[in-house]
């Protein structure tokens, strides 16, 4: 049997006592790089695959760090009481989880080994192997849609949609559980027909069960400063309620439920 | 995870409520002089019989004299004072802080009464009859002189509150005046007179309390009587036709209970709210708690429900109704307890939920229909609690989540699967230990059989390591036993070992002051109509005080684990593992507040006594010389600028340490050690009616006021500012999340701390959001309780707490807001979302 617990992997946080990332309490462990570079990043710091330098309070601060997968699963199983009286567990999330694959079979195959429930936070960006091999521990799916034309997508986040929406087909197919998140960001996706194109991508996966409508918000405003970055959304202000209603409408009409928020 | 898709018993609140709460608090409420004056005059009168006697004799007359009132749409009836929330006097406890105290009453921070300059007179009157006969006097001169000046002069610990008041902090037979009323415990008192034996060496202490009890029934039947002719009286003046028919309703149920046993629930809610506000009317004890009222009133309701005869909208009202009385009594406190208990707090705990005597769950509609009331009436009594173990229902659990995102602090959470082994332990029975209830704040019981003194005292834990520091010594006095120079303290094992010699000595003088008060109660004022409620007095022929109850402890509260922790925890790594400092550099930090500055207070103080010590040496400092040494006092303690450097990196040092709160096994599990240095030490003693010590650990509000006592501690504390409060991890201090401190605490033996732990929580009401909300906080109790943690509960933050968290963001890192679509720590996020979420919260509240 291999020694899922001696590997490695690079990430920049383990948060506890997550309530909005999967059934139930979680504990997320956020992995560190993501081939995307999403212009609304709430997690700017997640996107370089290297650690790096930022300043968020007045002493400098290394962000990221590699850890094993049994360094991190013991930290994992201390909130096990909570995750069997919510049905909660662990959820890799990131960056693109997907994108560490050695890393993230150890990781799931310990929670596994431990009757934890599994989710993924996942953008899909990654070669279509990978998704294959992770698929299988992965009680939920949660993925990102974030537009259905390519050029669009290419603009906002750096590439098109091409891959992503080949793997989100394959996830649709082999998932045990799937959710189907889209942020909602106003200048790029906040048109019904946006969201309405996505809802009816959505509804054509067997395996998926709802669309979670994120709206934008700044939470990641300013770990730009910190990271010594440019924000790439300015001032845009955040949706209103009343739109983030008229959208969930717009997605239940392709069929599936819809909620506002995760 | 599955979840409701609706709240359960959600009920429609009477308009006749929000009516009953504007009256009740229109005005401040008021001290009366009634009470006084008839007890004055009654112990005038009896001045030749037993104490008993006299006791009895007195309440029969405060009962008897006492104006009685029916307050506007009231359905249940009975008041301790003419105005609302107002409060009577109980001189025989203590008065000369009362005495001292009535002119500026009116006018302090904490806990306002007004008082009219009538009554300050009648006051003053009949005051001076009080002088030298008081309980208070007696327990005094019980006492050890010198554990009466640790206690009055040294603030280790305080045993005030029975010093100066009644003990309360008990839960009688409300289920048996509902059974039979008090003509069956009228019945049983004069049968058992019928049955004494002439010759018995304890022949008259019998009769005398068996006589008392006798006539504190007859004086309780009378009261509710003159109730019932009150009731007519107004039904014959109204004009409006359906006040009229509720107020001869009042008049018929005041006729029949509590004299006879109640056959309706209406007259059991009438049965029940005679005893609880007339248990205060004999004692200023406060802590007189309902208990499990979901299982004795049970019955009542299921039988009228089931009969047609009400309608559950009718018995929510009459609840309702119940909830807002409990609200009406008050208690006057001297202006320092009154800090140390602000809210006019009376800690009258309510319990719902939990298990049968024989085991299986308990939980009925009225568990929720009492979560339901506190949602309607939103007031601070009762201090509702829920029993929770294995099979409590997810639905109650659910409801009594949405209870507590009302923000209203209740209800408080206890776990069953730990009380009831705790209590075993002590000698409790098993099907007793399953039936257990919640005193006061967080202390268990078994109700009608048990006098728990719970609340006995407070121990400050930080000061006996301020003794190992001064070698015994406090305000130039050696009050503890000389434990050695710090030169001596080789080891950590050594220094610890100083700390446990220092805290067992101060615990032995507690135990002497406890027991001084204790033997007091028993002499000076036993209580019969309380004893007449309470198993075991009829039988032993004795009062509660003197012992007649079947179970007797006494329980007094440790406080500032989470500093002691931190704090020893420091000088094990900082001293002896890491040799960074010497203990005289941490004495000479602690002793200079860090460089941190004094209060202006302390500082004066120190000035005052600088200039004094200056002028016995012959030198007489100028104006400015004064005022140079205050300033630098209030500015860096006096230090100089190579010390504050070095304190500086102290604190730092300090700072990155390991933490208690944040789920690190080697310093949880060294807290549970220094719990068990005080509950261990504490329960090695007897108290004075044959029963045993138990301690608890939890400090109610006093960590603010006796914090601000304590000089500065080795975990980075500045001096005079709060500890930590109950058994959670210092404020600010738990980054980690609500389930890594929950993980902490769950580390203590709670078991060993049977008098009770108390484990507060922060949550914004957003994290709480949505059905799915509340199930996700149910499983976080749940969590918790699963790995044997006895008690929770929440503060779910108002709009001002958020606005001091941006002020002063190291005290709340680990406050848990929902933004928008997902939950953040409130401190990590920006100004202008933090604004945005306070403006939200503005909004929510103002709805």
């Amino acid at each position: 049997m291999t020694d899922y617990a001696s590997v490695s992997g690079r990430i920049f946080d383990i948060q506890r006592y997550s309530i909005h990332d999967g059934p139930g309490i979680r504990t997320v462990v956020f992995f560190k790089g993501c081939g995307l570079r999403c212009r609304w990043c709430c997690n700017p710091e997640s996107q370089s695959g290297k650690t790096e330098i930022w300043q968020r309070s007045s002493l400098p601060e290394e962000v990221g760090y590699d850890v094993t997968a049994g360094e991190v699963i013991k930290e994992v199983l201390r909130d096990l009481p909570y995750y069997r009286r919510s049905g909660g567990g662990i959820t890799l999330s990131g960056g693109e989880c997907l994108l560490q694959p050695d890393f993230a079979y150890a990781l799931l195959s310990l929670a596994k080994a431990h009757g934890i429930h599994t989710a993924i936070e996942t953008a899909l960006f990654a070669p279509p192997s990978h998704v294959e091999r992770i698929l299988p521990l992965v009680d939920v799916v949660l993925m990102d849609i974030k537009h259905m034309n390519p050029q669009k997508h290419k603009e906002f986040t750096g590439q098109d949609n091409v891959r992503i929406l080949e793997n989100a087909r394959y996830v649709g197919e082999h998932a045990h559980d799937l959710v189907v998140r889209v942020p909602v960001v106003p200048t790029f996706n906040d048109t019904i027909a946006d969201i309405g194109q996505i809802a009816a991508f959505a509804r054509r996966l067997p395996r998926a069960r709802a669309i979670h409508l994120l709206p934008y918000h700044r939470l990641g405003q300013d770990k730009y400063t910190a990271l010594s970055r440019d924000y790439g959304m300015g001032e845009i202000p955040t949706p209103t309620d009343a739109k983030m209603q008229s959208l969930r409408r717009a997605a239940e009409t392709a069929g599936l439920p819809c909620q506002i928020g995760g | 995870m599955a979840t409701l898709e609706k709240l359960p018993y959600v009920i429609p609140k009477s308009p006749r409520i929000e009516r009953l709460i504007a009256h009740l608090y229109a005005k401040m409420p008021e001290i009366e002089p009634y009470r006084a004056e008839l007890i004055t005059e009654s112990y005038k009168a009896t001045e030749g019989l037993p104490i008993i006697r006299r006791r009895s004799a007195a309440f029969r007359h405060i009962l008897e004299g006492l104006p009685i009132v029916i307050r506007p749409e009231e359905l249940i009836v009975g008041a301790n004072s003419v105005a609302p929330r107002g409060c009577q006097t109980y001189p025989e406890y203590s008065f000369e802080w009362l005495d001292a105290e009535l002119d500026t009453v009116a006018t302090r921070e904490a806990d306002p009464f007004y008082i009219s300059e009538d009554t300050k007179q009648r006051l003053r009157t009949l005051h001076p009859y009080w002088k030298g006969k008081t309980n208070s006097d007696l327990a005094a001169a019980n006492m050890d002189p010198h554990a009466l000046d640790v206690f009055l002069n040294h603030g280790v610990f305080t045993v005030g509150n029975y010093f100066y008041n009644g003990v309360g902090h008990l839960c009688v037979d409300y289920a048996r005046v509902l059974r039979e009323g008090y003509s069956g415990i009228k019945a049983e008192a004069e049968e058992r007179l019928g049955d004494l034996v002439v010759a018995s060496s304890d022949y008259c202490d019998r009769r005398n309390f068996l006589m008392a009890v006798i006539e504190s029934c007859e004086a309780v039947i009378c009261y509710a009587e003159r109730y019932s002719k009150l009731a007519l009286d107004m039904a014959q003046k109204e004009k409006n036709a359906q006040r009229k028919a509720e107020l001869e309703e009042i008049a018929r149920v005041c006729a029949k209970v509590p004299k006879e046993g109640a056959t309706s629930f209406r007259e059991a809610c009438q049965a029940f709210w005679f005893v609880q506000q007339l248990l205060q009317m004999e004692s200023s004890g406060h802590s007189i708690s309902p208990g499990r009222f979901d299982q004795y009133m049970y019955p009542y309701y299921e039988r009228d429900l089931n009969a047609g005869k009400i309608t559950p909208e009718q018995a929510q009202e009459l609840i309702d109704c119940i909830w807002v009385k409990l609200n009406d009594l008050n208690k006057v406190r001297d202006a320092a307890s009154a800090e140390g208990f602000a809210g006019y707090g009376l800690f009258q705990n309510l319990i719902v939920g939990g298990q049968f005597p024989h085991g299986g769950d308990a939980t009925n509609p009225l568990s929720f229909m009492c979560l339901e009331a506190s949602i309607h009436v939103k007031l601070p009594q009762p201090s509702l609690s829920i029993r929770v173990w294995q099979n409590t229902p997810h639905d109650l659990m659910i409801k009594a989540a949405s209870v507590t995102r009302e923000g209203l602090g209740v209800p408080a959470y206890y776990n069953d699967e730990i009380i009831i082994p705790a209590i075993m332990a002590r000698g409790l029975a098993l099907e007793e230990a399953r039936d257990y209830c919640i005193i006061g704040c967080v202390e268990p019981q078994i109700a009608a059989k048990t006098d728990g003194w719970h609340d006995a005292a407070f121990f400050n834990m930080c000061r006996p390591l301020e003794l190992v520091f001064s070698n015994g010594v406090d305000k130039g006095k050696q009050i503890g036993p000389k434990t050695g120079v710090l030169t001596d303290f080789k080891t950590f094992e050594l220094f610890y070992r100083a700390y446990c010699i220092q805290e067992a000595a101060m615990i032995a003088l507690m135990v002497n002051a406890i027991n001084a008060i204790d033997a007091a109660h028993g002499t000076r004022v036993p209580l019969p109509f309380q004893s007449s409620m309470v198993e075991d007095c009829m039988a032993k022929g004795k009062s509660v005080q003197e012992g007649g109850a079947h179970y007797n402890f006494s329980g007094p509260q440790g406080f500032g684990i989470a500093n002691m922790t931190d704090a020893l925890w420091a000088i094990r790594r900082l001293v002896y593992e890491q040799k960074r400092y010497t203990l005289c550099d941490f004495k000479e930090a602690l002793s200079l507040n860090f460089g941190k500055g004094f209060p202006k207070k302390v500082a004066l103080e120190m000035t005052v006594a600088a200039v004094a010590k200056m002028a016995l040496e012959g030198k007489t400092p100028s104006e400015n010389d004064i005022k140079a040494i205050y300033n630098r006092l209030v500015t860096d303690s006096g230090a100089t600028k190579e010390q504050k450097e070095k304190f500086e990196g102290m604190l730092r040092h300090i700072d990155s340490l390991e933490k208690y709160g944040n789920d690190i096994e080697d310093i949880d599990l060294f807290a549970r050690e220094v719990a068990y240095s005080y509950t261990k030490e504490v329960e090695r003693y007897k108290n004075h009616r044959g029963g045993v010590f138990q301690a608890g650990l939890y400090p109610v509000s006093a960590n603010v006021p006796l914090g601000a006592q304590t000089g500065a501690t080795p975990d980075g504390r500045l001096a005079y500012t709060p500890l930590a409060d109950g058994v959670g991890p210092m404020s600010g201090r738990d980054k980690k999340g609500p389930t890594a401190a929950a993980n902490s605490v769950a580390k203590l033996d709670h078991a060993n701390a049977s008098n009770g732990t108390l484990f507060n929580q922060k949550f914004h009401p957003n994290a709480l959001s949505g059905m799915q909300g509340l199930a996700k906080f149910a499983a976080l109790v749940q969590g918790f309780f699963d790995q044997k943690g006895m008690h929770m509960q929440f503060n779910v933050v108002s709009r001002e707490t958020l606005l001091d968290a941006q002020k002063h963001p190291q005290k709340y890192a680990s406050l848990v807001v929902r933004v928008a679509g997902y939950s953040a720590l409130f401190t990590t996020l920006s100004k202008s979302l933090q604004d945005d979420i306070i403006a939200r919260t503005e909004h929510a509240w103002n709805r």
